[in-house]
């Protein structure tokens, strides 16, 4: 279980990006994390992942302090996260990638199944070089397929896992996020504005300017997430000016 | 064979015990051991050092090893070894060059290799440099390379530096003739005070006619590079060559590609990039369980093997 204790996150210029974050994500469960662009979710999972620090809270994973720890620790520790712009490495291969998240050898039925996951035959692309040859799906599915390899996590973090992935493969994701969650005990935390995300979500948490504006589960959260009725609830942090008939 | 050139060996031409078909060891400007093949005749140059090798035309499928060794300083070797590839012949050449100094003075060596091949024979030449000893004289390798390709031969050259050779000049030219293809994979790591030169100049001269030429180096410390290339399309023919380099440290390359079209069907093309590791490349391995000194490492280590 993954913990955030009153987190907040400035960029170095000033800029407070979190304002007092605190949420739990459980193991066993799906949770997502939705929200307009600029709200602050992609920053939240750098700093879960330790690729940036908060400026004051704390961070528990199974009730240890772990706000400290660097990106490193956290890996090892059994965070996972996979990027929302795929890294591109001149020279490593799919096969080295994947070797290196698994933290061994892998035979090629391990990596045809890892990369089966995310829609891709290792006959085709366990050679190949994760560099500018791969389309930017290939790149997104790979990146996926890196987290999807590791052994021992406790907490996955996918960060946009939707975007540039064909129609076709993302059904494919889709049953694999369902089956991690049927099969596995890790939390899962997704970053998605997918409606097919949301939908096979356990819980879903709306963060907008740096704030969580709502959390629930879908029956809860899915009618208003938009905007409800009055636009009173409106997640997105507005409250808006309801025009009315009289008016 | 003293130790230091078996040491060296098995590092430059993956010597185990022995070489299995045609060799030739040099060892300190003086022959080591020999063997020709029923394919494959070596025999000593009467004018000058070094070696001539006749593949006969047809021969599949062998090696033939040629490495030099040089085990202590004060020494300055030359040499000049000269490959005759019959036509239709399809061979590995292995000549992988050591230097090795304990004290102050100097070791270099310096192989003139030139190629001449006949009718559709192939060549995969593999060579390996590295420079080894305690001793503060320079350690260099100056290798040349003249290559001259009939119609539709194909020579595929594997180079690499990886470590301990102060100095090198390496200089590669080619002339192709029909059909004929050339495939450079060059990889070079350079640290400290270590300065690296490469100078390539190929000439497409015949129709159709390709050359693909990829260099990646890595410049650590204060070492220095240097990369020149010149790629003449002089009928219709094309023409690859890409310079890829990291830096590290104080490291500094300097890259001057050179294409020249002679024909309006000459097709050339020229990549570079030259800059430190990314750091999302570093963070993404760490995410990995990698620290930062395992993921710079293996960023290197697939950066050059490719």
């Amino acid at each position: 279980m993954l913990e955030l204790k009153n987190i907040k996150w400035s960029i170095p210029d000033g800029g407070e990006i979190l304002k007092d974050i605190s949420l739990t994500i459980p193991d066993g469960q799906l949770t997502v994390i939705t929200g307009p662009n600029g709200g602050g979710k992609t920053s939240l999972a750098k700093l879960i992942a330790g690729l940036e620090k908060p400026d004051s809270g704390k961070i528990l994973l199974d009730g240890k302090d772990i706000t400290d720890w660097d990106i490193t620790e956290r890996a090892k520790s059994g965070i996972g996260y996979a990027f929302q712009q795929p890294v591109r490495f001149k020279g490593l291969t799919v096969r080295d990638l994947l070797e290196l998240a698994a933290g061994e050898e892998m035979s090629e039925d391990g990596m045809c199944e890892v990369l089966g996951e995310v829609g891709l035959c290792a006959n085709d692309y366990i050679d190949r070089e994760v560099d500018a040859s791969l389309s930017g799906g290939e790149s997104k599915r790979i990146e996926i397929a890196t987290v999807l390899a590791r052994k021992n996590v406790k907490v996955l973090v996918f960060d946009e896992p939707e975007a540039g992935i064909d129609l076709w493969s993302f059904t494919g994701l889709i049953d694999a996020f369902q089956r991690l969650k049927k099969n596995h005990n890790e939390a899962l935390l997704i970053i998605s504005h997918q409606e097919r995300i949301l939908d096979i979500a356990d819980r879903i948490v709306v963060i907008a300017n740096g704030q969580i504006r709502t959390e629930g589960t879908k029956e809860e959260i899915l009618p208003t997430l938009l905007s409800d009725e009055k636009g009173a609830r409106c997640p997105l942090g507005k409250d808006r000016k309801v025009v009315t008939d009289n008016e | 064979m003293n130790d230091i050139t078996k040491s060296m060996l098995g590092v430059i031409s993956d010597f185990k015990f022995d070489f299995k078909g045609a060799f030739n060891i040099r060892e300190d400007s003086s022959c080591a051991g020999r063997q020709s093949s029923p394919n494959i005749q070596i025999d000593s140059k009467t004018d000058r050092p070094g070696l001539d090798i006749h593949i006969k035309p047809g021969t599949k499928g062998e090696t033939v090893y040629i490495p030099a060794c040089v085990t202590h300083g004060n020494v300055d070797d030359l040499v000049y070894n000269d490959f005759y590839v019959g036509e239709g012949a399809d061979v590995i050449i292995v000549a992988g060059c050591g230097v090795h100094t304990d004290n102050e003075e100097e070791a270099r060596h310096n192989g003139i290799h030139r190629f001449f091949m006949e009718k559709n024979s192939k060549v995969l030449y593999k060579e390996k440099h590295i420079g080894t000893g305690t001793g503060t004289g320079a350690k260099k390798i100056d290798p040349v390379t003249d290559a001259e390709l009939d119609e539709g031969a194909v020579l595929e050259m594997d180079t690499v530096q990886i470590s301990g050779v102060d100095e090198t000049t390496r200089t590669t030219r080619a002339k192709l003739a029909f059909n004929a293809k050339l495939i450079i994979r060059e990889r070079i790591m350079t640290d400290g005070n270590e300065k690296a030169k490469t100078d390539f100049e190929v000439s497409m001269d015949g129709e159709d006619s390709g050359v693909d030429l990829v260099s990646r180096s890595v410049a650590k410390g204060n070492s220095y590079q240097e990369y020149h290339s010149v790629i003449k399309g002089n009928c219709r023919c094309t023409g690859h060559s890409e310079c890829d380099a990291i830096l590290i440290g104080s490291g500094k390359v300097n890259a001057a590609p050179e294409l020249y079209a002679g024909d309006l069907d000459a097709s050339l093309i020229h990549e570079a990039a030259i800059g430190k590791i990314a750091g999302e490349q570093i963070t993404k391995l760490r995410t990995l369980g990698l620290t930062e000194e395992e993921a710079e490492a293996k960023i290197i280590e697939g950066f050059l093997k490719a």
